[in-house]
């Protein structure tokens, strides 16, 4: 049969022309992540634990499912003066709107933040305001139904609480506690997801979220210092689990697990022998991640009292805390009302500087960023950047560290000090308006693959820019889920960039006392200038 | 074979309204956004497709004919960003078309002058056609990028510690292979004349 071009051109894309209201989610295969574990949720104590698919017509929600949501959403307005206040005050003024990188990745008007909340907000104006009851649809409300859940599903696992949409709002609306409520409400019917509810298990079970036991994580630390010894020629052996240890050090369990994380957890090992920190590590708090953020927070304050706990039982001054993202937006954030302040413990105070940090007298937990700058400003360390000069080097800001707690300089001090070649991404595009990795708050599953990536697509088109015009090919970071989730990303956007941690580069830099002659980048890879060593071994 | 100059006269305003044909096959919240946000940090979809657009008609417009490696390398982006968005894959590459409807607007007076031919159109046409077979290869090979990335993501993720742990190693050089190399050629259980020790 013949087509005549001008059949062909009669081609075109359906273009939905009805309101937001009135079109579903697409929760086809691919679209959506897995499901929560029965067993996972019966541990957890999340209700309804089944096996159950979000492609499944029937969800299998509980019998008296609406009443669940309203009496759980009430309880929540009650508890959360913010909440309420979020609900009621946005004027869908738009500053919000094209902020989100899921938004700007995928054109898709649900991903607008505004919107995103507006999938509560029209329940909430049915359920508790007298103007949304009275008005119905013309006055924003609706009544809820298996479809609106299956809308918050998708939705509110489309947002990875990066909140770059409240640093435009005027009147800043927090949108990423939207989100939280929105998934603690979903929860409460026992829609949850694996992803995330298999690492706050384990993390219940042996202290971190991969489940990596006692004795294990142990053996993999004391793996990195053969690793170090080979390189540097120096023999690291940190305590775990003392008592009397004036620091308690905490970092992502991603960092002893997964490269390259793994060669951050080096990069401090060699700067706390090199700085003679006294310093533990805790096989219970083996985690400072808190995917209870991402589940309710009695899960999150459950999690982030761990850490606090083992801090009281060791008996140490302060706790430090490494290259985390969400970790320090719960310690920043929440912590405070939640499990604090930390009063047992003392104001952190670097004991080789003498630098007491004020900003922390509350949570007594420091950030490595600040307390390696602090070294640094006082001549402490002894660099040698020229090591990494084979890196071109641009510093992604992780959304929680940027964006929870304001710390913009510290990090790039720091990298400045410990690399030669460095070049920002545009200025709309780091510090508080940074871009996400798109794989946040407990999106870093591979089955989703293609939204992480279109969600990463405005970080990997700043990254791209400065690839193309100034050669960068090195991508730091300091957030164990950036460095997880920025290799695929590049590999996809900006293949020829490859992703670092910053103590990473502050450990190859790091000219410690005693050390041989160093031939080999943490990487075990061979030193700019030292081509060819590693096979004379 | 007038067309390719006229083509060239009317570049700007094609490529715009192949945009703007672009821009109609997201949302209209979305379309209008990707049309009107001029940064291109805020709006990498919109700054991606006038580049791509620009580019890849500036060489289709051209009278040689085009050479697919470097369609393809121009139409890359745009593709690789339609792999993962929500479209299936027909509406994926569906926006190659609507170039052909464009063009014909846009050479209308050209055409009703009969400086441009019907046979000039279906000649550019067909590079069109061309264009989405191999804007095609390119979605295929995104998708299986992606379903690489997939894999890789929970391989990369265990296999180290797997090796640290001495669970999985790479197999030494013992010196005698176990098996010989082919086992499996002749059963690996008969009885061979040549070779006594083989076989049960």
């Amino acid at each position: 049969m013949d087509i005549k071009p001008e059949e062909m051109i009669k081609i075109h894309n359906p273009i939905p022309k009805k309101s937001w209201m009135d079109t579903p989610p697409d929760l086809s295969e691919g679209k959506f992540c897995y499901p929560a574990k029965a067993k996972t949720m019966e541990y957890l104590g999340i209700p309804n634990a089944r096996d159950w698919s979000p492609a499944d017509e029937d969800w299998k929600l509980p019998e008296n499912w609406q009443q669940i949501i309203h009496e759980g959403f009430k309880d929540r307005l009650d508890k959360y003066r913010s909440l309420k206040v979020f609900m009621d005050i946005c004027v869908r003024c738009g500053a919000c709107a094209d902020k989100c990188h899921f938004f700007i990745g995928s054109g898709d008007p649900k991903n607008m933040p505004f919107l995103r909340a507006e999938l509560l907000r029209s329940i909430y104006r049915n359920d508790f305001t007298a103007l949304g009851k009275l008005l119905g649809k013309i006055g924003g409300a609706r009544k809820i139904t298996p479809t609106v859940i299956k809308e918050w599903f998708s939705y509110f696992y489309q947002c990875t609480e990066c909140r770059r949409c409240s640093v435009f709002c005027p009147y800043g609306i927090d949108t990423a506690e939207v989100t939280m409520m929105g998934r603690e409400l979903l929860s409460l019917l026992g829609i949850n997801i694996n992803w995330i509810s298999d690492p706050v298990a384990n993390c219940s079970k042996t202290g971190n979220h991969l489940g990596i036991q006692p004795q294990n994580f142990k053996e993999i630390v004391e793996f990195f210092c053969e690793d170090i010894e080979e390189i540097s020629g120096i023999k690291i052996n940190p305590s775990f689990n003392r008592k009397g240890a004036e620091i308690l050090f905490v970092t992502p369990s991603g960092d002893a697990f997964a490269d390259p994380g793994t060669y951050t957890f080096m990069g401090y090992l060699m700067l706390f022998e090199h700085i003679g920190l006294d310093y533990t590590l805790s096989t219970y708090a083996s985690e400072g991640g808190n995917f209870g953020l991402f589940t309710s927070s009695d899960q999150m304050k459950k999690l982030n009292a761990k850490m606090y706990h083992e801090a009281e039982r060791l008996g140490v001054k302060y706790i430090l805390g490494g290259e985390c993202g969400h970790m320090w937006r719960v310690v920043n954030q929440y912590m405070g009302t939640m499990n604090g302040p930390a009063n047992f413990l003392e104001v952190p105070k670097n004991p080789i500087t003498g630098t007491v940090f004020e900003n922390s007298a509350s949570t007594k937990m420091v950030h490595i960023a600040e307390f390696t700058a602090d070294l640094i400003k006082h001549n402490k360390l002894k660099l040698d950047p020229s090591r990494n000069d084979h890196l071109n080097v641009t510093w992604h800001d992780s959304c929680n560290p940027a964006r929870a707690m304001g710390i913009l300089d510290e990090p790039r001090y720091v990298l400045k000090s410990v690399c030669n070649n460095f070049h920002e991404m545009p200025v709309n595009t780091i510090r508080e308006q940074t871009f996400c990795c798109g794989s946040g708050a407990g999106l870093n599953t591979e089955e989703i693959m293609e939204q992480r990536l279109r969600g990463g697509l405005p970080r990997a088109n700043a990254v791209k820019y400065v690839h193309e015009k100034y050669g960068v090919n090195s991508l730091a970071c300091m957030c164990a889920i950036d460095r997880a989730a920025l290799p695929p990303l590049m590999d996809y956007w900006v293949p020829g960039v490859d992703v670092t941690g910053l103590h990473e580069l502050v450990g190859n830099a790091l000219v410690m006392d005693g050390e041989k002659e160093r031939t080999l980048n943490l990487r075990l890879e061979d030193l700019p200038g030292a081509e060819g060593d590693s096979d004379e071994r | 074979m007038g067309i390719y100059k006229h083509l060239d006269s009317h570049a700007k305003e094609i490529v715009k309204a192949w945009n703007a044909r672009f821009a109609g096959s997201y949302p209209s919240e979305g379309g209008r956004f990707i049309m009107k946000e001029k940064d291109p940090f805020n709006n990498p979809i919109g700054a991606m497709a006038q580049k791509a657009f620009t580019e890849v008609f500036a060489i289709l417009s051209q009278k040689s004919e085009p050479d697919p490696e470097a369609l393809r390398a121009k139409i890359d982006p745009i593709i690789r960003l339609r792999a993962v968005q929500t479209f299936i894959p027909s509406e994926g590459v569906a926006f190659i078309f609507p170039l052909k409807d464009v063009v014909r607007d846009a050479l209308k007076k050209e055409v009703k002058e009969g400086m441009v031919s019907q046979k000039d159109l279906d000649a550019f046409y067909n590079r069109v056609d061309q264009l989405s077979l191999w804007a095609f290869d390119v979605y295929m090979a995104c998708r299986e990028q992606i379903y690489r990335l997939r894999a890789s993501d929970v391989r990369t993720r265990t296999l180290n510690v797997l090796k640290n742990k001495g669970i999985l190693c790479e197999v030494p050089e013992v010196g005698t292979e176990i098996l010989p190399h082919d086992v499996y050629k002749n059963g690996g259980f008969e009885k061979s004349d040549e070779d006594p020790d083989r076989g049960l």
